[in-house]
Order: structure tokens, then sequence, then C-alpha cells
């Protein structure tokens, strides 16, 4: 099952836990499996937050594939001037 | 079907030229029309009335006798704009809340700086409007203000937001601050980390707030007919955004917006935002006559954003051959009137060059009484990394090491798990500094008063949402239309692009910026994601005009689709086909195109994911005058990695203009403020941005590690380049003078006294 850490505050929301092992196949799937564990989490994913699979960050991309070994990071949204 | 479609293989090879510029007749000539530029018959001319004061609850505004003076034809207030909820959104890395936008493009309950927005006329003349202001009476309560971030801190500052109540630290505040947001990110164990350093060195930084300094002035031109309808022309760098901006505030259907944008004079991350647009378009809806707006250059500097001045203390540690073991640091960050610094990237980027097990950054999201800080080039970024890149060089000389070599020994490299959590793919930060190194530059001996300084930076660069379509014409000529406003060479690098893709010459390519009405949702220009992002949609376009023309071909020949093949600019026949069949050109199958099917385009769609990080190096070297405490810049060079320069000569100005700002930064841009909150510096004159007379040409070196994820292997390259100036210069300033400056900009009168300090010190 992928990896799956959460960046800066983003634990403040899950009771202090910023790791989990999901069985998520999908980023859409992803933001399912930790909202129904952790409600408090799921407006913030809607706001917005970058997911960074296996080193790529990927921004809106509710699809993108999550791999069964996958590292996934989940961040803050960047962008730039 | 075969197809040789990405890469640059199939055809003219444009990509990597540096091609003529398509906008740059116009531009010369002083054709371009640049926001300003833009007229209506009949149209009135807007003004905006600014708080005198940098914070006052406003008791009543009362408008009776601008609105009788003949002349007038509307005037606007908060009670023009409806109150919005507390709803954030992301705009970026900088979290807006609609709530704030409504309150900063007109003030409602209280004025929160000096040149907020109060109320709006628009009048047949410029005289008129100006004269209208005066006859507006505004009713204040005058309150306590802060300015600066530590003072905003503290207990018993001056709350700007009765509601504001810190967020990220436990137990929940039961009282409001100053303080919006507590952010920290850790990697590893920062105690552990420290427990094994030689060498262990902390300092505290101050940089100031500063400007974008765009030479173009905002300026927006609206027009709303009797149905709703709503035009819009304004200087932006992303118009769609300004569509949904304004839609929202003013309670329109987007659909019924439609806005242009016009050449744009430089942003470089402030005109991600707005404030003159929902004016002029709430007073064009009022007086049922087109408005048009223009801001001076004060109102630039009081009322338009500048970045975040900040307060940061890092602590590093290295062990003595080199090797960084822990990296602390606490930002503090200006957000200006309403949350919403960029103190989160400051936070990730803090450490971000380097390959370090043990990391923790704290950062604080501070509101004061100063404009609502807006984007600028690498939001965030420069700050965070000046305090770092300062404190790396203090270990290169404490360790007695080569301060190339003590980067390169930490460099961050493909497989670098960033302090921000995940590990890095192809990255050419290594490149960067070995390019460095072998310059002469770097070899050159230097003089007394003279300093050479070293400083590396990173940033993550972006995708997103872009569309762009190609257009086959009757005569094989191509338009081609972005959605994303062109600042930095985007018509050029977009239409190389496309020449590639398709075969045809450059100069068969005419590039447009399509306004909202012509294409799908556009992101904006930032986070060096036009390019990018752009060229993506570009080639998936393309794509689809060489199926549309293999299958025409097909039948046309009566043929199957392995017979044919796009290749050069024609659908060719393969094997036995080209018996009976020849080659066809874009421009045959325009000729021919409403027989066989209709027009011919292509339109790409995208979300463009896989921007690749753009990491870069530079070299300083300059001279303090002991005398004056002024400080030249004798010589500069860049080494940054574009992945793949589509336009060489675009991305070596990207380069120069970062790092021209990024001098301006570190030697004289500050906001000036007196004791009674009043911003005193707000004019080129006093605001001392570098001029072409004040810096060396800026020696550019294209590193080119390829991003996997892009068709070409492009990286963005307009935000890093700023990012290294800022301590590559004060890292050149204590090898010249011997003092390690921690306060931006290190501005003549501050060079001066720290000389004198030093002098008075060693007489003692």
């Amino acid at each position: 099952m992928p990896r799956v850490v959460l960046v800066g505050n983003l634990a403040q929301l899950t009771g202090g836990v910023a790791e989990f092992q999901l069985s998520a196949t999908s980023v859409k799937q992803l933001f399912q499996q930790l909202a129904e564990l952790h409600p408090a989490i799921q407006p913030h994913l809607e706001e917005g937050v970058a997911v960074a699979i296996d080193g790529q960050i990927y921004q809106d991309a509710l699809f993108q594939p999550i791999g069964p070994n996958s590292e996934v990071f989940l961040l803050p949204q960047i962008a730039g001037g | 079907m075969a197809e040789n479609g990405t890469n640059g293989t199939n055809g003219q090879g444009y990509v990597g030229t540096r091609t003529i510029r398509p906008d740059g007749v116009d531009k010369v000539t002083g054709r371009a029309r640049f926001g300003a530029d833009f007229n209506l018959a009949g149209q009135l001319i807007g003004r905006v009335l600014r708080s005198p004061h940098p914070h006052a609850r406003i008791v009543k505004i009362d408008t009776s006798k601008a609105e009788a003076l003949p002349g007038v034809k509307a005037v606007i207030t908060r009670d023009d704009f409806a109150d919005q909820s507390s709803e954030f959104i992301p705009a970026g890395e900088m979290m807006m809340n609609y709530k704030d936008v409504v309150r900063n493009v007109m003030a409602r309950e209280k004025a929160l700086y000096e040149g907020h927005a109060v109320a709006a006329v628009a009048a047949t003349s410029s005289a008129i409007a100006r004269k209208a202001l005066k006859l507006i009476d505004v009713t204040y309560e005058v309150l306590p203000h802060v300015i600066d971030v530590v003072e905003a801190m503290r207990p018993g500052a001056p709350v700007l937001h009765d509601d504001l109540f810190t967020v990220g630290v436990e137990p929940k505040p039961d009282k409001p601050s100053n303080i919006a947001k507590r952010i920290e990110i850790t990697l590893g164990d920062i105690e552990a980390g420290f427990a094994k350093a030689d060498v262990i060195i902390e300092r505290e930084f101050k940089t100031a707030p500063v400007h974008q300094g765009y030479i173009e002035p905002h300026a927006a031109l609206a027009t709303v007919s009797e149905d709703g309808s709503t035009e819009l022309w304004c200087t932006t760098q992303g118009h769609y955004i300004v569509r949904a901006h304004c839609a929202r505030l003013l309670g329109l259907d987007i659909g019924k917006v439609r806005v242009t944008a016009t050449e744009i004079g430089g942003g470089f991350g402030g005109k991600t935002v707005v404030y003159l647009e929902p004016l002029a378009i709430a007073l064009s809806r009022k007086a049922k006559r087109p408005v048009k707006m223009v801001m001076s250059r004060e109102e630039v500097f009081k009322s338009s954003g500048p970045t975040s001045g900040a307060t940061v203390r890092v602590k590093m540690g290295a062990t003595k051959d080199g090797r960084f073991v822990a990296g602390f640091a606490e930002l503090k960050y200006q957000a200006g009137a309403f949350q919403g610094s960029p103190v989160q990237p400051g936070v990730m980027c803090a450490y971000a060059p380097y390959d370090m097990e043990n990391v923790h950054v704290i950062g604080y999201d501070v509101v004061s009484n100063r404009p609502k800080v807006a984007a600028y080039r690498a939001p965030g970024a420069p700050i965070s990394e000046f305090a770092v890149e300062s404190v790396v060089d203090e270990i290169a000389k404490k360790l007695g090491l080569d301060p190339i070599e003590l980067r390169l020994m930490n460099a961050a490299h493909e497989g670098t798990k960033a302090a921000y959590g995940p590990k890095f793919g192809p990255i050419g930060l290594e490149e960067t500094l070995n390019s460095i190194k072998k310059t002469e530059h770097w070899n050159t001996p230097l003089r007394k008063w003279q300093g050479r300084g070293v400083a590396s930076g990173f940033w993550f660069n972006i995708g997103g949402e872009t569309s762009a379509s190609l257009t086959v014409n009757e005569d094989g000529t191509v338009s081609l239309m972005a959605g994303t406003p062109d600042i930095g060479g985007l018509r050029a690098s977009l239409a190389m692009v496309a020449a590639d893709e398709l075969g045809i010459p450059y100069d068969k390519v005419r590039p447009i910026i399509g306004d909202t009405g012509s294409l799908g949702f556009n992101f904006l220009t930032g986070g060096s994601r036009s390019a990018f992002s752009g060229s993506m949609a570009i080639v998936e376009a393309a794509k689809q005009i060489k199926a549309e023309l293999c299958a025409r071909a097909c039948k046309l020949w009566e043929a199957k689709p392995d017979q044919v093949e796009f290749k050069d600019g024609a659908v060719r026949p393969i094997g036995s086909l080209g018996e009976k069949a020849k080659p066809m050109t874009i421009a045959d199958f325009a000729k021919v195109a409403g027989k066989t099917g209709g027009p011919i385009g292509g339109y790409g769609r995208i979300n463009a994911q896989g921007a690749g990080p753009s990491l870069g190096t530079h070299l300083v070297d300059l001279e303090v005058d002991p005398e004056t405490g002024r400080v030249t810049i004798l010589r500069y060079t860049v080494a940054q990695d574009a992945g793949k320069a589509l336009h060489p000569a675009y991305v070596e100005g990207q380069f120069q203009g970062g790092a021209v700002q990024g001098i301006g930064w570190a030697l004289n841009e500050e906001y000036v403020y007196g004791a009674d909150g009043k911003l005193q510096n707000a004019g080129f004159l006093d605001y001392r941005m570098p001029v072409a007379s004040d810096v060396p040409m800026i020696d550019a070196i294209l590193v080119e590690v390829a991003n996997p994820k892009h068709p070409y292997g492009v990286r963005g390259v307009g935000e890093t380049p700023i990012i290294p100036p800022l301590g590559a210069i004060a890292n050149a300033m204590e090898n010249a003078t011997g003092i390690r400056f921690t306060e931006l900009p290190m501005s003549p009168p501050k060079v001066l006294k720290a000389l004198r300090e030093r002098e008075a010190a060693a007489k003692v």
C-alpha cells in the first residue's frame, strides 16, 4: 500500500498523525480515504493541496494514479509570481 | 498512422534558436497597446479616494456633494459591493479570502493602510473627478497603527481584525491578534543534528518590503451594457482570474464578463490580483458609460501589493569537514493589511537547495497596517534563502572551505529528499555550481574594497490549467492563440514549438493572446508556468491537426492509416501508396479544407503537470566606496538550469531581469514609513530601483538538465533568478568589508554606519 505523509500543518487536522498506509490508487481515492478517517481535513483537501507522488508534484489532478508502492506527500499548493 | 511529432525532431528545429520576436516591431515602434492606451467613445474617467490614515474606523461617508457636482456620473463606496462570506480559495501559495478581497478593493468597516480605497468617482474629465473626490466627506475615527512585523506580533499591539485568531497553535487562542497563522515543516531530528555539529552559526536577518516596480501602472477600461454584459481591458498577468474575481465581487455571471489582457509593462507577480478592475466595472454599471481608470505611481506604491518585509532567524550546524547536519529557521513575514503572506513557500524553500537530514522551519503570517502583499517573483523564497545563503557563507569561512565546494558537498541532486517532503527528480544545482566555478569571472583577482560572493537558489515551478489553439488559415499559415498574457516571450516560444511540431516556417505562425471569450480557462502567467504549460498545450493542439490531416489524406487517397505519416510539414504516403499519391503539405490541405471536412485546427486543453524545479547559482563582484557607503556592482554571472531553453535570448533575459531586481532588493529598495504610519517614498525618485547605468551586463550561463516530464525538457525559469542575488551580494559585502550585513537593503547610510562603527571600535 502507498505510504502517505502529510507535510506541515495538515497533521494538526488528523490528531497529529502525519503518516498513513492507504489503499488508494488515485488522488481522488486518497482524498476520500483521508476525509473518511479525519473529516476535519476535508475542507483543506478541497481548498487545494499539492500531491507529490514518487517525487513528482501534482496539483488539481484527482485522477492521477498512485502505485501500490508509491511514496505520497500532501503539500500546500504552490504558485508563484 | 505514423507521425514524428514531439521533441522537436520533425522539421525546422526552431526550438533553441533566437528567433525574431513577433511582438517586437510593435513594441519598438510604439504601436503596442498597453493598459492605459485603450479608450472607448463616451468614456468617463474614474478616480479613487484613498485613506490618509494607516488605521481608522470609517464612521460615515457622505457622497452627496460629489454626486451633485456637474460632470460626475457615478460615485461608489462600500455600499456598492455586497459583503462576501469568509471563504478561502487557492491563489497559489497565497490563499485568499473573498471576505478580505472585497475589503481590499474598497474599505468597509475600517481603512487598514494609507492609500486604502474608500470611494471612487466617474466623471466626464479627470479634473472633475479629482474635484469630486475632495467633496466626499469621510468621517474617520483614527486608531493606533502598527507597521513593523515584530511589533505587530507583540501582545498589546493594535489589532487590525477582531476576528483574526491564530491558526496552527495549540491551544487555540481565545483572543484575536495580528498573527494569522503559524506553520512549520520538520525533517529528521533537529536536536540530534545539532548534536553532531562541530560548527553552529546562528544569525537574525531583517528584510524590507519591496515593490515589484513594474514600469506600467495598473489600468482598466470597463463598459457594462444594459443587459449586464461586461467588457474589460486591463493590464494583468491573468485575465481569466480577473474575470473570476470581478464576477464574484459584483455578482455577475462569468459568461457575461469578457476580459482582454492588454500588452503588459511588467507584473512580476503584482498583477495577479484586482484593484481597479472591479471599481471600473461598478462605476460603469452605475454610470451606464465606459469608465477608464489608471493609477498614478504614488497609488501603485501605496495601494498595490509589495512583497513582505520579514525577520528571519537561522541556525545551521555543520561538521568540520563541511557536511550540513542541521538547519533551523524562524520566519516572520508581513502580510500587509490582510492575511496571506508568502511565508509558506518561504518555509518550504529555505533549505531546499541542500541535501540535509535534519531541518525544522517555523513561519508566521502577520498582518500590519501596510498594503496587502502580492506575489513577487518566487514569492517568499528570496527572503528565507537570503538568510540561509548568508549563514552557509559564514560556515564556509569558519571552516576554511571554498564556498562553491561547500555548496557542492551539500547540494541537492536527483534522489535528494527535500526538506518539504518529496524526493527530487533530475535537477541541475551541481551543474550550475560547476559552471560558475569554471568561469573566468570566478578566477579573476580582486582589489581592496572589492568583494566576491556566491549564492544558490531554488524554486518549485508549476504547471496548471492551460488552453491554446492552432488554426490553419486558408493559405496554410497558422494562427496561434494562447490565453496567458505574454510577459517574458510566450508568443515567440509557442510559435517556435508550433512551427517545429507542424514543420512549417516560424514566420508562418502568428501568435496572439486571446480574450476570455476565445479560449477555455487559463490560470495566470505566474509560477514560471506559461511557456512550460503553453508549449505542452501547443504540442497537444498540433497533434490534433496532424491526426486530422492524416485522416483526410486517408480519405483522399483511399488509404489505410498505416499507409500515411506526417513528416516535415506534410502528410506522406508510405510504401506502394507513393506510386499514386504525392505528399500534401499543410498549405495543400488548407486549399481544400472546405471540400474535405471544413476548417482545420487543434485545441489543447490541459492541466499541465510535471513542472520541474529550477535551481541556480549567482556570482557577483562589487566595490564598496568607504567614503560614501555606495556599492557598485562590477560584474555579475548567473548560471541556472532551464531544462531546455525554448528561446535562449528570452531565458537569458529572465536570468538578467531577476538578477537586477535582486540587486535592487539587496542594495537600495525599501518602503520607508514615518512615525505617522505613512509611506515616505512613494515614487521612483525616492524608491531607488536599479536603472541600466547601475548594473553591468549580466552574464548568463544556460544549464540544461532536461525535465523528463516535458516534451522538450522545459523548466520554468522566471522565478529562480531573483533568489540568489540577496545572499550573493551580502556575501560579497562581507568579502569586501569583513562585515556581515544582516539587514536589507545594504544602502549607503547603513554601509557607512557599519564602517564607521568598526572604525570607532578599532580605536577603543
